[in-house]
């Protein structure tokens, strides 16, 4: 791995600000241009994007292939593996949603195996990738799609219209408006307190918005800063010359668990909010 | 952009999931399931039956047993009965043997006594004869001789 040595006249601030540059494209007066996109909403990141589809294509190969050979006979080490992940996923959601939905469950696998695999990507020492890009001529590369705020906001934002399909669906417009507006406060339907009414209403629909809002933010927020800091304490590490090594190990063996404890969350808590969504009250 | 990206990434890739991924193998783990389920069932029958056998096959074993004993009892009993026969008999026939013997014996005893007493009458008839060879008529006094023989 590379060092702040091994970077020539490179600060440490540069190197640290080079690792977590995306490599972006954008468009400026009509023509695409590269990594001159700092504040333009319409940005590309073309990185993330690349590693998160190309992760999503690892996990649909490998559980496409295991669910093809899928048989009731005994099965191979892979199919194995794969069945071990899809029943803990499935008794998980089982504890949770008791409803019946054929989406919950495969969506919760996807989550969990995708956000663990963009995770994993943590673990690759931070320096090999984007040094090989270096190479072939991608200026900047950040590998890990999960440190990427517009990853984590994107997955959520899925979740969150889910979550909005669900409560309608179960609940109809009315009842997913009434939700919105009728708690946690009562408003006076008749007499003098009718008159207190709209501003009751108000004052749910203001307070029951934040939560709802709240739940995709929160659950972006935690997978990136969990993701973004482990990332930023690799590459502090990497810049520490010799003493990386030990410290090195020590934060990886701590970070496979934060790895997959981060992709459980993110599973859970969705399969927590769209139960939450479809429960009537 | 990015966003948007990803969030539809995702959804095609939840729908693939849900599409293609889970139901095979939720499938075929659940066939599974019961197929293991209906194979302890079956071991347990098996141990059942086999626990059955057992017990009969002691049984049997049991009974056969019995029946050497019975059958070793018996053989015993017919030797030892054997042996008794056997020794009755030769006693019958050896003393049969003897008294047969000895009543031969008696027999040639009496013919030679008898040859004896002929011929020692005969003997003294002779004697006599020569000693009265004149005056005796063998004839006349043959009631005397016989009376003489049979003295003897």
């Amino acid at each position: 791995m590379a060092t702040e040595d091994g970077h020539g006249a490179q600060t440490s601030g540069e190197y640290i600000a080079h690792h977590l540059q995306n490599l972006q494209v954008c468009k400026v007066d009509d023509a695409w241009v590269w990594n001159q996109c700092a504040g333009n909403p319409m940005a590309l990141n073309v990185d993330s994007m690349f590693f998160s589809v190309l992760l999503g294509l690892v996990f649909i190969l490998i559980f496409r292939g295991a669910a093809k050979k899928a048989s009731s006979g005994k099965p191979g080490k892979m199919q194995a593996f794969v069945e071990i992940v899809v029943d803990f996923i499935d008794s998980s959601v089982k504890d949770t949603f008791h409803g019946k939905s054929n989406l919950i469950a495969p969506l919760a696998l996807t989550i969990f195996v995708w956000v663990f695999f963009m995770n994993l990507m943590d673990l690759i020492p931070v320096d090999w990738l984007p040094e090989i890009g270096m190479m072939i001529g991608v200026p900047y590369l950040k590998v890990v799609p999960t440190t990427d705020v517009n990853i984590t906001f994107g997955m959520s934002i899925a979740v969150f219209v889910l979550i909005l399909f669900y409560s309608i669906k179960s609940k109809g417009i009315g009842g997913f408006i009434g939700e919105l507006t009728l708690h946690p406060i009562a408003p006076p339907m008749k007499g003098v307190g009718l008159i207190a009414a709209p501003f009751i209403i108000a004052f749910n629909f203001i307070l029951e918005s934040v939560a709802l809002l709240a739940k995709p933010l929160s659950l972006s927020l935690r997978l990136f800063g969990n993701m973004f800091a482990g990332e930023l304490i690799f590459i502090l590490i990497a810049l520490l010359g010799i003493w990386q090594l030990p410290l090195h190990f020590g934060w990886a063996v701590f970070h496979i668990l934060i790895v997959t404890l981060q992709a459980f969350i993110f599973m859970m808590l969705t399969v927590v909010y769209l139960t939450l969504a479809s429960e009537e009250h | 952009m990015t966003l948007i990206g990803q969030s539809i990434a995702m959804l095609v890739f939840v729908w693939f999931c849900m599409k293609f991924i889970w139901p095979p193998i939720m499938t075929a783990i659940e066939e599974r399931q019961t197929q293991i389920a209906e194979g302890l069932a079956a071991a347990e029958r098996g141990q059942q039956s086999l626990d059955k056998a057992k017990a009969e096959s002691g049984d049997i074993v049991d009974e056969a047993r019995k029946q050497a004993t019975t059958i070793l009892d018996q053989a015993h009993a017919r030797a030892n009965e054997i042996v008794a026969e056997g020794k009755a008999n030769g006693v019958k026939e050896r003393e049969r043997q003897l008294a047969a013997a000895s009543a031969e014996v008696e027999q040639e005893t009496n013919r030679a006594r008898e040859e004896l007493r002929g011929q020692v009458s005969a003997i003294a008839v002779a004697s006599a004869e020569k000693i009265l060879q004149r005056e005796i008529d063998p004839k006349a006094h043959e009631d005397i001789l016989s009376k003489l023989a049979a003295e003897l």
